[in-house]
């Protein structure tokens, strides 16, 4: 108490307080876990309800899953007999001898073991255009995305289909497989959707009428399709478009069949991102006396397709999922691969089914979720950007 | 330019090939010409492909006999005698089937899912954030894969089924369910439900006309519940229950009798629906999050309860924004049912451009027809979804 005897006697008021009392600490069920929890989790009784019904959904799912993967799971063994319950006589999870042995064959297919090393470059090489395509602060840029839409397909195609003139033999694509074709299936999806994207996208806004017609009956129909009959058309109908000496071998009907399909995606998120470019732009471009290429290049997509770029990243996931669907048309995409090995006699077991797929979904799962994070990145970095 | 017009001198005359009129004609002949070539040139070699091959092209094998079987047909069908025009409508209806049943369990767990990522209980809208994420990044062949060939084929076998009460059995050949048998006098049950919706739509007009006139508002809810569910029930009641249901009966190799659900079925109404939920949740989550928080507090400083502020402010001009990327999560699931051929539900793709194509040889025909029907289905929905949007979009400025 700061207050005197004397203070009192003067006011005769009954109580005046003159200084601040010390600000209390909030009581102590308000803070701490304890608080955070009454207020994040308790709150009512219907909150009550709502956090008792997940904790027994969670404890549904999460022992199962880490028992599955983890405790009861097979780390090494020769064959089925390993990860069978009826021989081990206890409770079998995962059956990581099988996908050990077999990651070979789920990576290269059954691409000639002596030139895997060929396959290893590819992966090297793409991870480093991607690399430099992504980081934003990378410097040149311009001779990455020179790399990475010319330099890079060529020397995939050298390096994986084969050159005799430089003594690298020919390898049939009906032997490619696995991780390898997912990822060229992707990547060629990837470097021809955005370039014919664009072409799309402008072709759609233009004041030409038949280009506008052509390229909104391309866009319209593919969209409207589903693709399994999009890559159905590719491998049934389209040897039957081209003269019998040019027929396209099965892999590249399906790759035609997901570049076209992506193409068609990636133009209506092109065709968001130009239509968001102020009027004044166009204009300011077109009095300064540029050509239409020249404007098209130097003003309005650079800024264009700035603003696109999640939602570039964003079709390039979906891309990316739906390369699976090649599985359809007889390609040996990864979940081809797992598809057959999974029955393989040597490792027929009840678990060797889930065992595969919970591989096949880790690849996708780190993949995808990688990118969509790439994507809200870029966008909250956006986001600051246009602060300014 | 200005000067040449006041001056009266006409601009310098460019070359012609400099012209844009000109030149957009002449673009625009190039790009005609290439395209007619293109098509051309794939006619041509379609008929010097199939004269070798010896197919007939047309649409004579619409009325052939099948001569297979499929494995679920809500409308009759049989082998011996069913043509492959009769194989298409059954295989286009199992894809309605399943997308339509598919469309309305993905918007139920959407919805949930995407309003308990708003949800204030921390733990609950973890958990849908992590369900999003999971499903969305997962292909979803993959997840049909999964459902179909390790859970529901690592069921036990026919004879040891699972028996679930109710006379329902579960087995990897399938859900067996007890199947109603409407008996005389059920139709009345039937006509008492079409009135009693009949009812509650007039009620509902009613209600609203004098809420708008009064301002008394009447109980819609229940009185609804009551016509639409109560009044079947009642005259169900009355006609003393003429249903039976017929039980499937287990035997050692085979159940007879009940409603057979397929494997196939359930795995791709399973993984449709959780795939598309996944995205249904995130559509939900941005419309009303879109709704800027003003609007609610607007309602409440206006005396409103948080009850009809939801139903009455924000749900409205939440749905303007949710409804467009609604109806195409709508049609991708429709399209992405296809990947039925995968795990052999008789779906339109799998029983007519896959079985109907490799039998007859008519690729262009059967995928043309095929492609039609998807883009029928799409361009018609994206056509009323259009109509609604121009009636209700912000008319601004």
């Amino acid at each position: 108490m700061t207050m005197s005897e004397g203070d009192l006697a003067v006011t005769e008021i009954a109580f005046v307080r003159k200084a601040q009392l010390e600000q209390q600490p909030p009581p102590p069920h308000m803070t701490g876990a304890w608080g955070w929890a009454r207020e994040n989790l308790l709150s009512t009784p219907f909150n009550i309800a709502l956090t008792i019904i997940v904790v027994l959904l969670l404890l549904w799912i999460i022992p199962d899953l880490v028992k599955f993967l983890l405790l009861d799971a097979v780390w090494t063994g020769a064959d089925r007999d390993a990860c069978r319950e009826v021989v081990q006589h206890r409770e079998i999870g995962a059956c990581w001898p099988f996908v050990w042995e077999r990651l070979p064959y789920f990576i290269y297919g059954s691409y000639p073991i002596p030139d895997r090393w060929r396959v290893d470059i590819f992966f090297a090489m793409l991870a480093a255009g991607v690399f430099w395509m992504l980081w934003i602060n990378a410097s040149r840029r311009d001779i990455g995305a020179l790399y990475f839409f010319l330099v890079l397909p060529i020397c995939s195609y050298v390096l994986l289909h084969g050159f005799e003139a430089i003594g690298l033999e020919v390898v049939d694509t009906v032997l490619w497989g696995g991780v390898l074709v997912t990822i060229v299936v992707a990547s060629v999806g990837i470097v021809v959707s955005l370039p014919l994207g664009i072409l799309l996208a402008l072709g759609r806004r233009s004041p030409m009428p038949t280009v506008k017609l052509f390229s909104t009956i391309f866009i319209e129909f593919v969209r409207g399709v589903p693709l399994v009959t999009v890559l159905f058309m590719a491998s049934v109908m389209l040897p039957l478009f081209v003269p019998e000496q040019y027929e396209p071998d099965k892999l590249l009907r399906a790759l035609i069949g997901i570049a076209l399909f992506a193409s068609a995606y990636m133009a209506e998120v092109v065709r968001a991102g130009l239509q968001a470019i102020p009027k004044g732009q166009f204009e300011g471009a077109m009095a300064m006396g540029l050509r239409y290429w020249q404007m098209t290049r130097l003003i309005i997509l650079p800024q264009a397709l700035k603003i696109t770029i999640p939602n570039i990243v964003n079709t390039y996931i979906g891309l990316f999922k739906d390369t699976t669907l090649v599985f359809i048309v007889g390609i040996f995409d990864l979940l081809r691969t797992i598809e057959v090995a999974r029955i393989d006699p040597k490792w027929a077991a009840p678990v060797t089914s889930t065992t595969g797929y919970a591989v096949a979904a880790i690849f996708y799962l780190v993949f995808c979720y990688g990118m969509s994070r790439y994507a809200r990145a870029m966008e909250a970095r956006l986001a600051t950007g246009d602060r300014h | 330019m200005s000067t040449d017009q006041t001056t009266g001198v006409s601009p310098a005359r460019v070359a012609f090939y400099n012209d844009p009129k000109i030149r957009s004609i002449i673009y625009q002949v190039v790009l005609c010409a290439f395209v007619a070539l293109l098509f051309v040139g794939a006619t041509f070699n379609a008929i010097d492909h199939l004269r070798r091959a010896h197919i007939a092209s047309g649409f004579g094998f619409w009325d052939q006999t099948a001569g297979f079987d499929i494995s679920q047909t809500l409308i009759s069908y049989s082998a011996q005698v069913s043509t492959y025009g009769r194989a298409f409508w059954v295989g286009l209806i199992n894809t309605l089937l399943v997308a339509g049943l598919g469309i309305i369990f993905a918007t139920i767990l959407g919805f949930t899912i995407g309003i308990s990522r708003l949800s204030k209980n921390w733990l609950l809208s973890k958990f849908a954030t992590g369900y999003v994420e999971t499903i969305r990044n997962l292909p979803l062949l993959l997840q049909l894969l999964f459902w179909y060939n390790a859970v529901l084929k690592a069921l036990p076998e026919m004879r040891d089924s699972i028996a679930i009460p109710g006379g329902t059995f579960l087995n990897n050949r399938g859900l067996f369910l007890p199947s109603p048998v409407f008996l005389y006098g059920f139709s009345a049950v039937v006509v008492a439900l079409v009135v009693g919706v009949i009812a509650a739509i007039a009620f509902y007009i009613w209600a609203r006309k004098r809420q708008e006139r009064t301002g008394q508002q009447a109980p819609v809810f229940l009185v609804t519940l009551a016509l639409v569910i109560g009044l079947p029930f009642v005259v169900l009641a009355l006609k003393g229950f003429p249903l039976s249901f017929d039980y499937p009966q287990a035997g050692r190799f085979n159940i007879s009798g009940g409603l057979e659900v397929l494997p196939e079925f359930a795995a791709l109404l399973f993984g449709l629906s959780i795939y598309t939920a996944a995205f249904i949740a995130e559509v939900v989550r941005a419309g009303i999050t879109s709704v800027s928080r003003g609007q609610a507090e607007a309602a409440y400083s206006l005396g409103l309860k948080p009850r009809p502020t939801l139903r009455l402010i924000v749900v409205p001009q939440a749905m303007r924004v949710i409804l467009p990327p609604l109806t195409s999560q709508y049609l991708n699931l429709t399209k992405n049912s296809t990947l039925a051929v995968a795990i052999g539900y008789p779906d339109l793709v799998q029983v007519f451009t896959g079985t109907v194509l490799n039998q007859t040889g008519q690729a262009v025909e059967v995928v043309a027809i095929t492609m039609l029907v998807y883009l029928t289905i799409s361009l018609t929905t994206s056509f009323l979804m259009n109509l609604y949007n121009r009636r209700v979009a912000l008319v601004e400025r």
